[in-house]
């Protein structure tokens, strides 16, 4: 089912060559990672954010037709055929150059991987070139209004009528809905069984009449955040994705590729570039600071570079137990957790470091100016993706085999399972 | 621990955890509390037969690895000491062997640590010094080098035949071997938390030891002592890193086994969670002491923050975890009977030694700096 990704296959190029021939060119053709312009829940006006979109559009293009694009994709969809290590040396020499942070997550993970492992032939060389040539943005309609964690509790529904099927419902929590092309969207077919069997998975775009998208402001200002309200959005068969009311076996795989994100062989993100909102480093902060001798930050700038490593070696572990089947998919939980914590605690580490000064900033105080924002927002580490907490009952439940929590809704029909106040 | 050894490296891990769960198994190790010696010499010569010694020392000069990684292959011995909580200075032994065959010196007394026959201190810690400050002289007086200062703590201080001292040489380190039995040499025995730990100061007092003595050369020891003290690391990092995982899987057991309220504790989500977290300290642990232990083995150039990460990250989390796991057991964790302390107080001992985790994190905020300064 899934994909061969494995370090040792037979691919026509070692690894050490392969970097080599990467580095030459990023390095000839690339520029300087921008924070400012990579995707994030940062505060920019509208236009702003279109033109970076527009921009990723060419870089991902410019990739695509450089050979780099979709790596460990196999070459019938558009991809190069290489394996997971191959991913890993070009994100390596990536660091520290542009990259189009658009096209990797969700559109790479967990989008096109869910694709590789469960839809048709056709869905996958319709779309998974597109997206690797830079045409396809694509996002993910799993949560809803009425709660993400228990995402086999989704209410948006799908109904037959011929060979095609009928949604209604709402998505939310999308970041980047508005400007994105198509959605993997988790929908209910069947009412009259437990709620896990009654999902099915489809594919739709998100430009059409009866997709109405809203943004919504975030606490920092940013507005990708999005809400989308499905409104007889009419979906052909053939875009359903895996078997009619068996959509839990996609999600599962899909929960697995959220959980693995940065560390997929199929994203390209330049190794060790973070990825949270206030994007300057410890040690730039506190320069700006004019705290760069004081002990005590000396003390946070190590605390975070030694989380930060750890998280590195943790996810190849990871990474390396699960293909060799050392470990069950489900200990991905144990990164998704690791990443978490690592990111809340390295934005409070930087709100310390700016100081007095990250009450009251102006944009000439440099690394200092986005560390109030980034510490409003430090808990996105720990929500976004699945909370932490699902993560600590995956590796407690299946990871450690503790008993599972009590689940009142488990052999009820979907359409008796008590609901909240708010649903 | 690694996950990918290869048959040899999992049978050499293999024979040392058994031999060590037959010849130091808890019930010794707390029998042995009140003696001046945490093992007997017949203990530490079958170890040496195992290959704990040998390792890190080249072919030619009696020694060899396992897998031809051979700090790899020493860190499973020391995860197996972590799980073990094993008596024996297997960090002296091997960071001097390792210093005496690759500086091609004293042949002779590789030959016995090899074989066991001697133990060696690894004198290079001071008093309230900092990670790596050294402060003891020695100074040339004809065909003679003069060393005064103190080291503390020296492990198995008073088992060991040689003691390998550094020393400040004008602007330069030095290191040089000296017999235990060299007039002006004294050893106090220190007190230390862990049961089949035993420490020492010692004090030079104008001890005269010839030229030749020197390890390398005079006044160019840098190099060579910060590699030391990676090896130091790794395998303290390691062994930690065994004793974690030991302490995990005693606590998840007794979860799983103990009731409360009727049902098992690890079936309430407050305690799971608790678990989930120390699971990903663990994982996270074993991450960076591989990763570490393979940049060390490699003289990989980002070695030396590698091995600080490591002991800034398993120093912290690691104590964490082994405290949580007290906790989770209730009042028994913190009885003598319940075995779960002699990890806890391995643990412990390796927190503080070579370097607390903060004086780790300042030393790579120094790297980072510097790193990041020449970016720029
Ligand atoms: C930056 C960001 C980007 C996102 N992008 C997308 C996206 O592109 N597409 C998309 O579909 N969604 C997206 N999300 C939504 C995200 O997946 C959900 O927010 C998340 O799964 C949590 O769901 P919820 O917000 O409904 O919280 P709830 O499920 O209502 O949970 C509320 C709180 O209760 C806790 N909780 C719930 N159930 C349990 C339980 N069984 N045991 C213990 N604790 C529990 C949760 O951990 C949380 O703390 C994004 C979120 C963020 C922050």
């Amino acid at each position: 089912m899934s994909v061969d990704v494995s370090d040792v296959a037979a691919v026509a190029e070692d690894v050490e060559s392969f970097r080599t021939r990467a580095r030459e060119w990023i390095r000839g053709n690339l520029g300087p990672f921008r924070p400012e312009t990579a995707m994030g829940l940062r505060s920019v006006p509208a236009e702003e954010e279109l033109a970076a979109v527009a921009y990723d559009r060419q870089l991902q293009r410019k990739v695509y037709d450089a050979g780099f694009a979709g790596i460990a994709i196999p070459r019938e969809y558009g991809g190069q055929g290489l394996t997971a290590a191959h991913q890993r040396a070009f994100n390596e020499e990536l660091a520290g150059y542009e990259c189009a942070t658009r096209f990797q997550i969700p559109t790479m993970c967990p989008c096109a991987a869910v694709l590789l492992d469960f839809g048709t032939e056709e869905q996958k060389i319709r779309h998974i070139p597109a997206m690797l040539r830079g045409e396809e943005i694509w996002m993910q309609f799993l949560s809803e209004p009425s709660g993400g964690s228990d995402v086999a509790g989704a209410l948006t529904s799908a109904v037959r009528d011929g060979d095609e099927w009928v949604l209604n419902g709402s998505k939310v929590w999308t970041t980047g809905a508005w400007w994105s092309d198509w959605a993997l969207c988790l929908a209910r077919t069947n009412w009259d069984v437990p709620k896990h069997r009654g999902l099915s998975v489809f594919i739709l775009p998100i430009k059409q009449s009866g997709v109405d998208v809203h943004q919504i402001e975030m606490l920092n200002g940013a507005k990708d955040f999005c809400q989308e309200f499905l409104t007889d959005v009419r979906v052909p068969d053939t875009d359903r994705v895996g078997a009619v009311d068996d959509g839990w076996t996609v999600v599962t795989r899909w929960m697995f590729h959220e959980r693995t994100l940065f560390n997929s062989p199929y994203v390209t993100y330049p190794q060790g570039q973070v990825h949270t909102v206030a994007d300057a480093s410890p040690a730039d902060i506190a320069r700006d600071a004019g705290v760069l001798d004081d002990p005590r930050a000396r003390d946070l700038i190590g605390e975070a570079r030694t989380l930060d490593v750890v998280g590195d070696a943790l996810m190849q572990r990871i990474a390396g137990g699960m293909r060799a089947g050392r470990i069950s998919d489900q200990s991905a939980a144990i990164g998704r957790l690791y990443r978490g914590i690592a990111g809340t605690r390295t934005a409070t580490i930087k709100f310390d470091i700016a100081g007095p000064d990250a009450a009251a900033w102006s944009d000439d105080d440099g690394g200092i100016s986005q560390a109030g924002n980034g510490f409003l927002m430090r808990q996105t580490a720990c929500i976004g993706g699945g909370t932490t907490e699902m993560a600590r009952n995956v590796i407690s439940e299946r990871v450690l085999g503790f008993p599972r929590e009590q689940l009142p809704d488990r052999n009820v029909p979907f359409r008796e399972v008590p609901r909240g106040g708010s649903r | 621990m690694l996950w990918e050894l290869n048959a040899d490296q999992e049978f050499f891990r293999d024979t040392t955890a058994k031999f060590l769960s037959e010849r130091v198994p808890v019930e010794a190790i707390r029998r042995r509390r009140h003696e001046t010696d945490a093992f007997d010499a017949e203990y530490w010569r079958r170890g040496a037969d195992l290959g704990w010694t040998s390792l890190l020392v080249g072919e030619e000069a009696g020694g060899g690895s396992i897998s031809g990684d051979p700090v790899v292959d020493l860190t499973l011995i020391a995860y197996e000491f972590g799980r073990a909580a094993a008596p024996g200075p297997l960090t002296s032994a091997n960071v001097v062997a390792a210093a005496l065959s690759g500086a091609g010196s004293h042949p002779e007394v590789v030959a016995d640590l090899l074989s066991g026959a001697t133990v060696a201190g690894w004198a290079h810690a001071e008093p309230r010094g900092g990670i790596g400050a050294v402060g003891l002289e020695i100074r040339a007086d004809g065909a003679e080098l003069v060393l005064d200062g103190v080291k503390r703590p020296v492990e198995a201080a008073g088992q060991a035949g040689w003691f390998l001292v550094s020393g400040r040489t004008g602007d330069g380190l030095t290191q040089v071997l000296v017999p235990a039995d060299a007039p002006g040499v004294s050893v106090a025995a220190l007190q230390t938390v862990d049961l089949t730990g035993r420490f020492g100061t010692v004090t030079f007092d104008g001890v005269r030891v010839p030229r030749d003595a020197v390890v390398g050369e005079i006044g160019g020891a840098a190099a060579q002592l910060e590699y030391q003290l990676q090896l130091a690391l790794v395998i303290q990092a390691a062994e930690t890193v065994g004793a974690m995982q030991r302490g995990f899987d005693m606590t998840v057991e007794w979860a799983a086994d103990r009731y409360s309220f009727g049902r098992p504790l690890a079936s309430y989500q407050a305690i799971k969670h608790r678990f989930a977290d120390l699971k990903s300290w663990l994982e996270a642990s074993h991450a960076i002491a591989d990763s570490a232990a393979a940049a060390v083995s490699a003289r990989a150039a980002g070695a030396g923050e590698l091995v600080s990460v490591a002991k800034a990250y398993i120093g912290e989390y690691g104590l964490e975890l082994l405290q949580d796991c007290v906790q989770l057991h209730g009042g028994i964790g913190l009885t003598f009977e319940h075995d779960l302390h002699l990890f806890l107080r391995r643990a412990t001992v390796d927190r503080a030694l070579h370097g607390t985790p903060a004086q780790h994190r300042a030393r790579i905020a120094q790297f980072v700096i510097d790193r990041e300064g020449s970016a720029a």
